[in-house]
């Protein structure tokens, strides 16, 4: 038993309805009580679908268990098939369902269907979570699709570069891209685009806007591309075993990962490698001067994998700054991100409770935090700017204008919505130079006007900050928590700090004074601890 | 209360002969009984705005990482604080042995009041999960408070999709409050439901004008100050969907006092005037201090009316609000029902809202969504009243809709909020006629 406030995943079988709703031309069948219906909001709300979920759920009740709930599960079926006739059925329970063992997979086995593929989903709710979920179904459903046409063990594996004997230009498969997953639709255009640049077509996009039709065609490319690692690692290395055909592996988010995207997949293919000129405005507006502030900056990194791995590899390369955190939620590929992290000289932090994120957060004192959305919660509260890197979304996550992750536009996109938080930082740094001058009132705010300006995490420093915000040296002393007192003087030092390095500077100046066994926080203090941590 | 009191209660209908005073002939109705799949929130949902109501109570659901997400949805957005509610996440240890299960409650338990020791209450909430795994949360709250000697009480309820829906928890919520109330046979007006503090204070300084002074709430703002309850409290529903808590107070000697709910100027004047006058109130009295308040909601929903009138509502059934609103829509605001859904129908406690709505109306109890949105597509609605999973899907067929969750997030009762509620329904409308792309 786990206590969970926040979730950063769903259940297994979120990541199912994930896929199907991704789909064109796939039903669900979900045996689960009423309630769990729920799950099509994710998809019309955050997403702003115009469809509901291709699922019929079987909602059965209480009284419903002591009856035949086997029977219910058939009846549904029938109705499913029959009023939306699917090209392929996906069936499945929910965590109570799996509780009663109705088994509605092999319910549907017995059943006539009209010849229409079914696929049985064993999803283990009690163990597994939403990507685990998305990826176990995307690889039964492309592996049930598929089972047909897997050559005979002993086939040589089949040349990425066998497009040249064809006479066709090469083509390969775009593999993960989901609803619900971050920036995929406008990823999907970029890293196609970036393809027909080299010469290269796209033969299968799925899960996203495929039908089961197309998932039969995946064999007929002459390589996979595994984008979204979460949801296609599992099916990219089943295409490997059994059909032999070569995975892309690299993710091609920033600069860097995108260069040697195209390297790796050209080299693959037999290809040139083709030379973009001038790409992307990345590297020379991170070389401009106006970027030199952005020179270790500290940055906090939290996401699924994919996203945190590409965020951690550009803050620290193509942007100068210095990563002070980085983890991810995605268990299954938690190695990726501890190697990640070791090469940034970090502890990676592997967790789903974002509590224990917040608390690495904090303790890491960032100036910028990139994350999900539980992160962008977290850092309002803490008063540090920041940007979505990564599911799970809001739906402000769901842009309506073009703005991938991937490619050069992505790295463009980038650059923008994770400098802007700070530029503003600069701008509230300005404010806080005339902050003397009568038109400026302290706190005032540039435009973060969600944020919390004088608030800071610490209960004590909150105690004081209202002080603090309008202290004169006239003013009485004020004691934290523990008995350490700041002087009137000390305050009058302190609020001269701009407001969005006060609460670090507090804190710091206190923690030096309790070492020092200080009663009294003066402005001498102040600058004897200024000049101790420089040091 | 424990558990199997409350089952026996939802299936005893011991409101007969309480709501004598209330109409003997129904009205004509045409109801349509419905099953299939039901597009409902499960009772977790009511967690939602029982935690804002209650700020010294933690809402702690055992269940699977489902109930967790679920709660998490529909709250729509996160909260910037650490929330008052959260899951004790079954996993398969818990389901391997029930014993461990509880242990591992106790520990968790534990660990959350020390992390939160301004809570007072703990509620436990039942889930699909742990009902069918027959998890014993009533025996769990009996071992707790013993542990903990007074320090939390600790309570437990269902909300599991398979016994409830959407807000029904608040229900069972405020029925595993009842057996805490003390006992006292001094007369008093009991408001039960969950009001906004703003509508509530409101609607207590309008009764102490018609000069009912002992005026109390279930739930109460602060968990441990609950309300008595005996042979001289008079109860007033502010909601419909709480029929399980009505029967658990009628039990301790309560007066149910039938009434249309407190939803625009008419419901809301009826409901305070029943109030009134189950405390003795002289119905001059009544008027002198309702009738300028009926006289200004009138006004403020005059112009929604313009909106509203003549247009064809579609209700689907989902907060259990859906009679009253009709019962609005239809009388104050001139719209037409095409249908009004409902979850479920307890026609005892909706008896003066039936009586109120127009003859004919047809009412359909439970649900079969496919069919139901086929008989929408059919009709072609003005405006459909319904959940966020069917919002967007209705609307790009071309067809309004009103979301209505929003109805138990938002002040809405009593006549100084009927022309907001009014609103609420003509935005969408207005919406679409502001809306051009045309060049």
């Amino acid at each position: 038993m786990e206590l969970t406030l926040w979730t950063y995943e769903g259940p297994p079988h979120v990541g199912a309805l994930r896929i199907a709703t991704s789909m064109e031309g796939v039903h669900y069948v979900l045996h689960a009580p009423q309630g769990d219906t729920y799950a099509d909001l994710l998809f019309t709300m955050i997403e702003r679908r115009d469809k509901r979920p291709p699922v019929t759920y079987t909602t059965f009740q209480a009284r419903d268990l002591g009856g035949d709930t086997a029977e219910l599960v058939k009846r549904s079926i029938n109705q499913a098939v029959e009023r939306f006739q699917p090209e392929a059925l996906l069936v499945g329970e929910s965590c109570t369902a799996e509780l009663i063992q109705d088994q509605p997979g092999a319910l549907a086995g017995g059943m006539d269907l009209g010849g229409i593929p079914v696929v049985s989903l064993d999803l283990p709710a009690y163990s597994k979570k939403e990507n685990w979920g998305a990826a176990e179904t995307f690889y039964q459903l492309v592996r049930g699709l598929l089972k047909d046409q897997v050559p005979p063990p002993g086939t040589p594996a089949r040349s990425p570069q066998r497009w040249q004997q064809e006479g066709r230009r090469p083509r390969v498969n775009l593999l993960g891209p989901s609803l619900l997953g971050f920036r995929c639709r406008d990823d999907i255009r970029e890293i196609t685009g970036l393809l027909h640049r080299c010469g290269i077509d796209v033969a299968v996009v799925a899960p996203l806007g495929a039908r089961p039709a197309d998932l039969q065609r995946i064999p007929s490319a002459d390589a996979n591309v595994c984008l979204y690692p979460e949801i296609a690692a599992p099916v990219c290395s089943w295409l490997e075993r059994s059909f032999g055909m070569a995975t892309v592996r690299t993710v091609p988010i920033g600069i860097g990962a995108t260069t040697a995207f195209i390297e790796e997949l050209c080299g693959l293919l037999g290809l040139d490698t083709p030379h973009f000129e001038e790409p992307s405005r990345l590297p020379w507006y991170s070389r401009s001067v106006d970027s030199t502030y952005l020179t270790g900056k500290r940055v906090f990194i939290f996401g699924d994998a994919t996203h945190a791995i590409a965020a951690a590899k550009i803050a620290s390369q193509e942007l100068g700054f210095q990563v002070v955190g980085l983890g991810s939620y995605s268990r299954e590929l938690a190695r990726e991100v501890r190697t990640a992290a070791k090469e940034l000289g970090l502890e990676a932090i592997i967790t789903d409770d974002y509590l224990a994120v917040e608390k690495a957060m904090a303790d890491a004192s960032p100036e910028l935090v990139l994350g999900t959305q539980m992160e962008r919660h977290s850092a309002k509260r803490l008063g540090v700017p920041c940007a979505v890197i990564s599911s799970p979304l809001h739906v402000q996550d769901v842009p309506a204008r073009y703005s991938p992750q991937m490619g050069w536009e992505g790295a463009n996109v980038i650059f923008d919505s994770w400098v802007h938080p700070l530029m503003m930082g600069l701008e509230e740094h300005l404010i806080g130079m005339f902050r003397h001058d009568f038109e400026f009132v302290d706190g005032h705010r540039s435009h973060l006007g969600e944020g919390a300006p004088t608030q800071t995490p610490e209960p004590q420093a909150q105690a004081t900050s209202a002080q603090t915000a309008t202290a004169t040296p006239a003013q009485a002393a004020t004691a934290t928590i523990e008995g350490l007192v700041w002087s009137a003087d000390g305050e009058a030092e302190l609020a001269k700090i701009p407001f969005f390095v006060r609460s670090k500077v507090r804190r710091n100046t206190e923690t030096y004074a309790r070492e020092r066994k200080l009663q009294v926080i003066d402005s001498e203090t102040l600058y004897e601890a200024k000049a101790f941590l420089s040091r | 209360m424990g558990a199997s009191t409350l089952a026996e209660a939802m299936v005893n209908p011991m409101l007969d002969g309480v709501l004598d005073a209330g109409p003997k002939v129904a009205p004509p109705l045409e109801i349509l009984k419905e099953s299939g799949q039901r597009e409902v929130f499960c009772g977790l949902t009511s967690i939602v705005w029982l935690h804002r109501r209650m700020p010294d109570a933690f809402f702690l659901v055992v269940g699977s990482r489902t109930c967790a997400h679920l709660v998490q949805s529909a709250a729509g957005v996160m909260i910037f604080a650490e929330p008052r509610f959260g899951t004790a996440i079954l996993g398969e240890r818990d389901l391997a042995g029930l014993a461990d299960a509880n242990e591992e409650l106790d520990r968790l338990v534990k660990e959350l009041l020390a992390r939160r020791p301004e809570i007072r209450t703990l509620f436990l909430v039942g889930s699909c999960p742990s009902e069918v795994i027959k998890l014993d949360l009533a025996k769990a709250a009996e071992r707790l408070n013993r542990q903990l000697l007074g320090q939390v009480t600790v309570l437990n309820y269902s909300g599991s999709g398979i016994e409830t829906t959407f807000t029904q928890g608040e229900d069972q919520a405020l029925v595993a409050m009842t057996p805490l109330m003390p006992t006292s046979d001094e007369p008093q007006l009991l408001i039960t439901g969950t009001l906004a503090d703003a509508v509530e204070d409101r609607l207590v300084d309008l009764f102490g004008r018609m000069g009912v002074g002992a005026v109390r709430s279930l739930p109460p703002r602060r968990s441990t100050e609950l309300p008595p309850v005996g042979k001289g409290t008079k109860l007033l529903l502010a909601q419909p969907f709480l029929s399980a808590t009505a029967r658990a107070l009628i039990a301790r000697g309560a007066e149910l006092i039938p009434a249309p709910y407190p939803l625009g100027v008419e419901g809301s004047r009826e409901w305070m005037a029943a109030g009134a006058a189950a405390c003795g109130v002289a119905p001059a009295q009544v008027a002198a201090v309702l009738d300028p308040l009926v006289e200004r909601g009138r006004h403020a929903i005059a112009p929604h009316r313009e909106t509203l009138a003549g247009k064809r509502l579609f209700l689907l059934p989902d907060s259990q609000l859906e009679l009253s609103l009709a019962r609005f829509l239809s009388r104050e605001c001139g719209m037409e029902l095409v249908e009004v859904g409902t979850p479920y129908l307890d026609r005892q406690l909706l008896a003066s809202e039936l009586d109120l709505l127009p003859v004919g109306t047809q009412i359909s109890e439970g649900q079969d969504v496919e069919r139901q949105l086929d008989r929408v597509r059919r009709a072609k609605p003005d405006l459909v009243v319904c959940g966020l999973g069917l919002a967007n899907p209705l609307e790009a067929e071309g067809i309004a809709t009103k979301w209505s969750i929003e109805l138990v997030f938002s002040p809405i009762h009593g006549c100084d909020q009927a022309g907001d509620l009014a609103e609420l329904f003509a935005r969408p409308l207005r919406r679409r006629s502001l809306l051009s792309f045309a060049a």
